[in-house]
C-alpha cells in the first residue's frame, strides 16, 4: 500500500478496499522501522494522525463525499503551522513553539481529507541546501545515509522517498522543494509565486516563498497543488488567478511544445553522471514529440549572487521578530543588565551559525553605503533575469535543465565553506527570482546509483504545461518507480 | 569595501542585528562575509542603467479594505512567551527603566 500514490491510496479508501485508519497503521509502522535511521521527522503526530484517519473512515460509513485528498497520509515540513502542533522551523530559537492557528495550506488538506502525520525536520528557518542546518541533526538520504537528502525540504523530500507518506509539503525560497526531490530521486514542485497562500509559512524570503508538494509522480503533485493553490484573504500576496483542475493537463500529449535548453548556462560546471542523465532526459522527451530548441538566459550566471543578496536582505528584516518577548525561546543570562542585551543574546543563543551568517550578510546589504551597490544592483538584475525569461517563452513553452549540478554530496563535505555550498544552487535559484514555477522529476541516477533531477520551468501561472511535460516524461521512463535500498 | 571587511565591521553589522556574537563567530564570519561579497561582487559589473527594481514579481494590486477583524485571543496570543505576565495580559521582559 505505501508503494502507492495519493491518488491511488484515495481510490482504494472510497472503493472500501482499505481503510484510512489501515493507511495510517501501516504509516506509523514504517515510520518506526525507518526514521531512526533517517531522522526525517521533528514530530511525529500518531494520535492525531489516527483520529482524523477515524474520522475519515466514519465519513465514508456515512455514504458522505470524500475530499479528494481522503486518507491520504500527509507530512508537512516543519515551517508550517498546524494549531496546538510544535512547530519549530528546525530552530532552537522556536524549540517549543506551539502555533495558535492553522496555515491556510494546513485547513486546505484537512478541508479536502488528507491525514496529516507529522512535521518534517528541515534547514533552520528553510535555509540551507544540505538539511545540515538543522537544530536536530541532519536527515540522511534513503539512497544513501551517509549523503545529504538535499536541503531545505529534505525531511519531506526523504519522507516521500521512503515510503513513509506518498505526498509531503515543503517551502521552497531558492530551490528547497526542487533539490532535495531531486537528491531523494521523487516529485517537487514549486508554483507560481502567488499560487499558494503563505499564511502559517514561518517567513525566509517573503518575496520568493512558496509552498508546493513532493510527490513520486507529477500526477500526486498535480492533485496536491490543485488543493493547495487559490487566493486566501489572509495572504495579500496570493493570486486572484482562476485555479484550474491541475490534473486535467495531464494528456500524455506534448507534440505541439516546445522545451527550451539554455545551452551555454548548462555546459559549465555540471558533474558527468548529472550530465549523461540530463542529456538522455532530453532525447526521452524529444522521443516523446516535444520539439528542442536552443535559449539563452544570459544574466542566470548573476542569479546566484543576486539571490542571495535579495534572500538575506528579506531574511535579515523577517527574522527581526525574534527577540525572546512574544514566542520562543529567551535566553537565561543576563537579565538584570536590560532589554537590549536580553535580545542579543538570545538571538545568539537561539540562532544557528548559517541563519547567523545571513542575518549579518542581510543586515550588511540593506546597511547605509552599501544598499546601492548590493540590494538595489541585485533587484536591477533580477529585472534582467525576469526579461531573459520573458524572451526565452516566446520561444520556448517549457525551459529544461538539471535540478542540480551535482549529486547528493556527503554530509559534511561542504560544511566548512558557505560559498560552495551556495553555489550547488545555480539552477534552481532564477524560478523564484523571476517567480515562475518549476518541477523537478527523476531523470535517472549516477555511476554511484544516487538520483538526478530533471527541472522544468513554466511560464508565470502555466503549471499545467510543466506537469504535462512532466507527466508524459514519466510514462517513457521508469525513475520515478524505483526504490532507495532502506 | 569587502575585500578589507574588518572585525569593526561585524561588529557594527551584528549591533544593527541584534546578534551578540562570540570571539570565534567574528573571526569566522569575517572571513566567510568577505569571500561571499567578494563574489556578490559581480553584480556590479551588469549595465543596470535605466533598469527598475524588481522588489517582488506579482503584478497584480495587493491591498484590501482596511476593516476590523477577529484577533487571537489575548491568552492565546500570551500561551507562546517565555515569561508571560497571564493575569495582567502582559509579555514581561528586563528592567528597561532603572
Amino acid at each position: 500500500m505505501l508503494d502507492s500514490g495519493a491518488r491511488a491510496i484515495r481510490e482504494a479508501i472510497a472503493a472500501g478496499q482499505v481503510s484510512a485508519v489501515e493507511v495510517c497503521r501501516a504509516v506509523l509502522a514504517r515510520l518506526d522501522a525507518v526514521n531512526p535511521s533517517l531522522n526525517a521527522f521533528n514530530l511525529i503526530a500518531a494520535e492525531r494522525a489516527l483520529a482524523r484517519a477515524a474520522a475519515v473512515d466514519r465519513k465514508r460509513a456515512a455514504a458522505e463525499p470524500l475530499g479528494p485528498l481522503a486518507g491520504v497520509p500527509v507530512a508537512l515540513k516543519d515551517n508550517l503551522c498546524v494549531r496546538g502542533m510544535r512547530t519549530t522551523a528546525s530552530s532552537r530559537i522556536l524549540d517549543r513553539f506551539v502555533p495558535p492557528y492553522d496555515a491556510t495550506v494546513v485547513q486546505r488538506i484537512e478541508a479536502a481529507d488528507a491525514v496529516i502525520v507529522g512535521k518534517t525536520n528541515c534547514d533552520e528557518f528553510a535555509m540551507g541546501s544540505s538539511n545540515e542546518n538543522s537544530a536536530y541533526g541532519p536527515v540522511r538520504n534513503p539512497w544513501a545515509t551517509a549523503r545529504t537528502p538535499g536541503g531545505s525540504s529534505g525531511g519531506s523530500a526523504a519522507a516521500v522517498a521512503a515510503r513513509c507518506v506518498p505526498l509531503a509539503l515543503g517551502s521552497d525560497t531558492g530551490g528547497s522543494i526542487r533539490q532535495p526531490a531531486a537528491f531523494c530521486g521523487v516529485v517537487g514542485m514549486k508554483p507560481t509565486y502567488g499560487r499558494v497562500s503563505r499564511y502559517g509559512l514561518i517567513a525566509f524570503a517573503s518575496s520568493l516563498d512558496q509552498i508546493g508538494p513532493i510527490s513520486r509522480t507529477a500526477a500526486d503533485a498535480a492533485l496536491a497543488l490543485t488543493v493547495l493553490a487559490g487566493v486566501d484573504p489572509a495572504d495579500a500576496t496570493s493570486s486572484r488567478q482562476a485555479v484550474p483542475d491541475f490534473a486535467a493537463a495531464l494528456t500524455g500529449d506534448i507534440r505541439s511544445l516546445r522545451v527550451g535548453v539554455p545551452r551555454a548556462f548548462v555546459s559549465e560546471g555540471v558533474e558527468e553522471g548529472v550530465r549523461r542523465a540530463f542529456a538522455a532526459a532530453l532525447d526521452a522527451i524529444e522521443g516523446a514529440g516535444a520539439t528542442l530548441v536552443d535559449i539563452e538566459l544570459p544574466h542566470a550566471r548573476y542569479a546566484i549572487p543576486v539571490y542571495y543578496l535579495v534572500a538575506t536582505a528579506e531574511a535579515s528584516s523577517n527574522l527581526a521578530r525574534y527577540d525572546g518577548v512574544r514566542y520562543g525561546y529567551r535566553s537565561s543570562a543576563d537579565l538584570d543588565q536590560g532589554l537590549r542585551p536580553m535580545y542579543c543574546r538570545t538571538r545568539d543563543e537561539g540562532f544557528g551559525a548559517e541563519v547567523k551568517r545571513r542575518i549579518m550578510l542581510g543586515t550588511y546589504v540593506l546597511s547605509a553605503g552599501y544598499y546601492d551597490a548590493f540590494y538595489l544592483k541585485a533587484q536591477q538584475v533580477r529585472t534582467l533575469l525576469r526579461h531573459d525569461y520573458q524572451q526565452a517563452f516566446e520561444k520556448a513553452d517549457v525551459v529544461a535543465t538539471p535540478t542540480s549540478p551535482i549529486p547528493p554530496f556527503l554530509l559534511g563535505e561542504k560544511t566548512a565553506d558557505p560559498l560552495q555550498m551556495y553555489l550547488a544552487d545555480v539552477f534552481t535559484v532564477s524560478a523564484p527570482l523571476a517567480g515562475l514555477p518549476a518541477i523537478s522529476v527523476p531523470c535517472g541516477f549516477t555511476g554511484e546509483r544516487l538520483p538526478v533531477g530533471l527541472q522544468l520551468t513554466g511560464r508565470m501561472f502555466d503549471e499545467s504545461t510543466i506537469l504535462r511535460v512532466a507527466d508524459a516524461y514519466e510514462r517513457v521512463t521508469d525513475w520515478h518507480t524505483q526504490r532507495p535500498p532502506l | 569595501m569587502p575585500s578589507s571587511l574588518t572585525i569593526a565591521d561585524v561588529e557594527r553589522i551584528a549591533a544593527l542585528a541584534h546578534l551578540e556574537l562570540t570571539a570565534d563567530e567574528k573571526a569566522l564570519f569575517t572571513r566567510q562575509l568577505a569571500d561571499i561579497l567578494a563574489y556578490a561582487e559581480q553584480v556590479q559589473a551588469v549595465d543596470t542603467s535605466g533598469v527598475p527594481a524588481t522588489a517582488h514579481v506579482l503584478g497584480e494590486p495587493t491591498e484590501r479594505e482596511d476593516e476590523p477583524r477577529a484577533s487571537l485571543p489575548r491568552d492565546e496570543a500570551l500561551a507562546n512567551a517565555p515569561d508571560a505576565a497571564v493575569e495582567a495580559g502582559l509579555f514581561r521582559v528586563p528592567r528597561v527603566i532603572g
